[in-house]
């Protein structure tokens, strides 16, 4: 799984931080997002997806690397 | 995926009912029957609002997530068919706007420059300090008579002293703007004492930063002030951002404390799970089922439609009994402290999503994780029909809740 994030939209909820604190951060200085690794490993995979769906401001994707049919 | 459909620019017809509307007698805790129905029935629908004006009324979660994160709608409470909740709330919106009436990129910019201080590590670094809050309240209360009022003895000063602390304003205050902030979040102030409320508030936050500049500390309007000698932000934008996040940091909080206690006494099932766990996740889940449970800020998102959204109005309300959809909370009138209530949208969706959330978790979960084991006979000296309900104010909650042990 690949993540990725777009700093300049996000709005600091830190809902991301709550669902996977080993992938997301914050910036000290504006509690912006910060990504801590582009493809977590696959046990934390659960804990991304949450984290997407309840971004509120909708700037959080993931790309799944080896979908299956 | 559900899309918003309703049917196209129909002229509002005589049935349009009076938004909002009456909760059912014996069922504080339950959104009003009338939005059940909408909900199961017509979820995107027009209501009447105090002003004569036929918003458009969404009540389904799906739609309600949608909505608030399309990027055509408008928080601005400037436009001309902004949904306002009351003529003292229109005038407040009027004088003081703050980010949380702006869209982006002012409100981003507004929001950005106070949200430092509200990220996870920075409140998780106050537990400490919230929990002795915590635990000095409680020892004054168990020290003093019985029976007592749990918000004005507990549930008002928790966040009051936390966000006095946050910002660097004297608690010593507290009477002063506490008693400001509820005519403002009450539905029925009128313009004029709305106007003074707010006129009020504006000066001794404006008088606050005065003092910041002069004496930086270590707090929130402090940084603000800052920005201000920095050229970055005017002081009428200071003022504003700092009466915003005074009123939303004590007055919602202080709610969730005194109406969750109230719910768990009343569920003494859920009440004793929580009290012998320890279990800090159970702690915190029934954080977010209360959150959802209650939907304190229970009368609706307020935006207009820049452009027609699939449903051709101009201007839309999202009602928070999205929390009590059933396809998305299963058995969704259900107190379950157990169940994953995360998704609710007790903090509203989009790039208005409360910015207090992390502090509105952390206060809880000291105070269920704390006050029902230090008063373990924790109970209600009168019945449900004796407790003020706050039906008429902006926050929903108890204005009043008599507590013995
Ligand atoms: C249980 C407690 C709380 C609840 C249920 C709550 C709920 C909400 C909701 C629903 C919104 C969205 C408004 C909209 O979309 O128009 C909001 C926004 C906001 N809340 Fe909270 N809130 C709580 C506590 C707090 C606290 C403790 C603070 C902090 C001091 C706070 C500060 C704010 C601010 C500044 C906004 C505006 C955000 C923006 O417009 O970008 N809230 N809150
Ligand atoms: S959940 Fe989204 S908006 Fe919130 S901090 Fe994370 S990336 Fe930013």
């Amino acid at each position: 799984m690949k993540v990725i994030v777009d700093q300049n939209k996000c709005v600091a909820s830190g809902q991301c931080v709550l669902s996977a604190p080993e992938v997301f951060d914050q910036r000290e200085e504006d509690g912006i997002v910060v990504l801590l690794t582009e493809t977590p490993p696959e046990h934390l995979a659960d804990d991304v997806r949450q984290a997407t769906a309840l971004c509120p401001a909708r700037v959080i994707w993931v790309e799944e690397q080896e979908q299956k049919e | 995926m559900n899309t918003i459909s309703a049917p196209g620019t129909d002229a509002p017809s005589a049935e349009v009912s009076d938004y909002p509307m009456p909760r059912a007698t014996g069922c504080p805790f339950d959104p009003p029957p009338a939005l059940y129905m909408r909900q199961a029935q017509a979820p995107v629908s027009r209501v009447r609002l105090w002003d004569g004006s036929t918003p458009w009324l969404a009540t389904r979660y799906e739609d309600m997530r949608t909505l608030l994160a399309d990027p055509r709608i408008s928080s601005d409470s400037t436009r001309p068919h902004y949904p306002h909740q009351g003529p003292g709330p229109k005038e407040r919106r009027t004088q003081s706007r703050a980010f949380i009436a702006m869209d982006d990129p002012e409100h981003a910019r507004l929001r950005r420059m106070a949200t430092a201080a509200f990220s996870i590590k920075h409140v998780e670094a106050l537990r400490p300090t919230i929990q002795k809050i915590v635990d000095g309240l409680i020892d004054t209360m168990l020290a003093g008579p019985r029976p007592v009022d749990l918000v004005q003895a507990f549930a008002l000063p928790v966040p009051s002293l936390v966000i006095c602390e946050l910002l660097g304003v004297p608690y010593a205050d507290h009477d002063f703007f506490q008693s400001n902030s509820k005519t403002l979040i009450n539905r029925d102030t009128t313009r004029e004492q709305a106007r003074a409320a707010t006129q009020r508030l504006i000066d001794y936050l404006d008088g606050t930063i005065g003092d910041k500049l002069a004496h930086p500390a270590d707090d929130l309007l402090s940084t603000l002030a800052e920005r201000v000698r920095a050229g970055e932000l005017s002081r009428h934008e200071a003022a504003d951002t700092g009466m915003l996040l005074l009123i939303a940091g004590h007055e919602t909080t202080a709610n969730m404390i005194a109406l969750g206690t109230l719910a768990l006494l009343q569920h003494p099932d859920q009440l004793a799970q929580l009290r012998e766990s320890g279990d800090p996740q159970l702690v915190a889940s029934a954080v977010e089922e209360l959150l959802r449970y209650l939907t304190i800020v229970h009368s609706g998102r307020r935006r207009v439609a820049l452009e027609d959204i699939e449903i051709g109005g101009q201007t839309i309300r999202a009602n928070d009994i999205g929390n009590r959809d059933p396809a998305d909370f299963p058995d969704p009138d259900r107190l379950d402290i157990g169940r994953n209530a995360r998704h609710h949208v007790a903090f509203g969706f989009g790039v208005h999503q409360c910015l207090g959330q992390p502090l509105a978790r952390v206060e809880p979960q000291v105070v269920y994780s704390t006050l029902y084991r230090r008063i373990p006979t924790l109970q209600l000296p009168v019945d449900l029909d004796g407790i003020p309900f706050r039906h008429d104010a902006l926050v929903y909650g108890v204005y009043e809740l008599p507590i013995t042990w």
